[in-house]
């Protein structure tokens, strides 16, 4: 209980994983907190990464940590362009009415 | 110890907190500063476990940059005010309940996964922090980051122009007369094409509109 082990900090990193996923379903409203539940998914992945990194003296953990930044900095910035166009052309972000692709 | 706990605790009771809230709030720019208290409390994780580098980086990185694109996104488009609203489909199958069950499977599938972890006897780590050189945790991830996966940080450079160069590609629009400069009909234009000498006969006057 007392003792900070790495079973506290997976823990934490799957309760934010499950938070993240559970935000993807529940949001039926915009976009941009589906893209931010996305943003929690990398996050816990990277509290994952490094927490292992630290408790088996490996540095390669916090090494991929930060390419996942890197990736995960890329990959809003090209997702808030597509919503900002994608509101430019249709005027609303709404997830139920974004359908043109009837998939 | 016990101090030590006691802050992870605390940190992470706020990241869980402001993690639901992020989901959950009913006005996006809420969410927005939730999604930042996420990752500042995240970061301060980062610093207490040891790694501070990242803790820095998470800092300038997330809360510096993505989540002022965010907020910047939000504000430009006109969304702030809408209020959430959950699936008006009643009954059983609904996105509520689904996406409860997905969840919580989930997690359980983590907890098992995990749960049974054990470590390998006669563990190699890949690049180990040597605990004899004493150095601190940016200067050994500097030994190795620019060594050893000094390809896969130039990937991630190229990763970031062909992100920069696709946003910048997606939102931009040419907008109708303006006047622009264009600096390959500048440097095309010769000299036979822009200069005409004419013998000008007295009294007559010149035509330049041919």
């Amino acid at each position: 209980m007392i003792e900070i082990g790495l079973g506290h900090y997976l823990t934490l990193s799957a309760i934010i994983f499950c938070i993240g996923i559970v935000g993807i379903f529940l949001n039926r409203r915009n976009v941009i907190i589906i893209l931010m539940s996305i943003e929690l998914i990398l996050l816990s992945v990277n509290i994952n990464l490094v927490s292992f990194s630290i408790f088996l003296q490996d540095l390669a953990g916090q090494i991929f940590t930060m390419f996942i930044l890197t990736v995960a900095a890329a990959e809003a910035a090209v997702g808030l362009a597509i919503i900002v166009i994608y509101y430019k052309n249709k005027g609303s972000i709404n997830v139920e009415q974004i359908s043109s692709l009837k998939g | 110890m016990m101090a030590h706990s006691l802050f992870f605790y605390l940190f992470s009771t706020i990241t869980v907190f402001s993690a639901i809230m992020v989901t959950i709030s009913r006005n996006t720019v809420y969410s927005v500063f939730f999604l930042i208290l996420v990752f500042i409390s995240i970061s301060i994780l980062f610093i207490m476990i040891g790694a501070e580098f990242l803790g820095m980086i998470m800092l300038i990185v997330y809360v510096g940059a993505v989540a002022v694109l965010f907020l910047f996104v939000v504000m430009m488009l006109n969304v702030t005010q809408q209020p959430i609203k959950f699936s008006k489909k009643k009954g059983i199958i609904n996105n509520i309940s689904v996406g409860l069950i997905v969840g919580i499977i989930i997690f359980l599938e983590i907890i098992i996964a995990v749960g049974g972890w054990k470590y390998r006897d006669g563990f190699i780590p890949l690049s180990s922090i040597d605990p004899y050189l004493n150095v601190s945790n940016t200067h050994a991830l500097g030994n190795v980051l620019y060594t050893d996966y000094i390809h896969l940080f130039q990937i991630s450079g190229m990763i970031l122009l062909v992100a920069m160069i696709g946003a910048i590609t997606l939102t931009f629009s040419r907008r109708e007369n303006i006047k622009r400069q264009s600096y390959f009909r500048q440097i095309q234009r010769q000299r036979e094409s822009s200069i005409s000498l004419v013998e000008v006969e007295s009294e007559k006057g010149v035509k330049i509109d041919d």
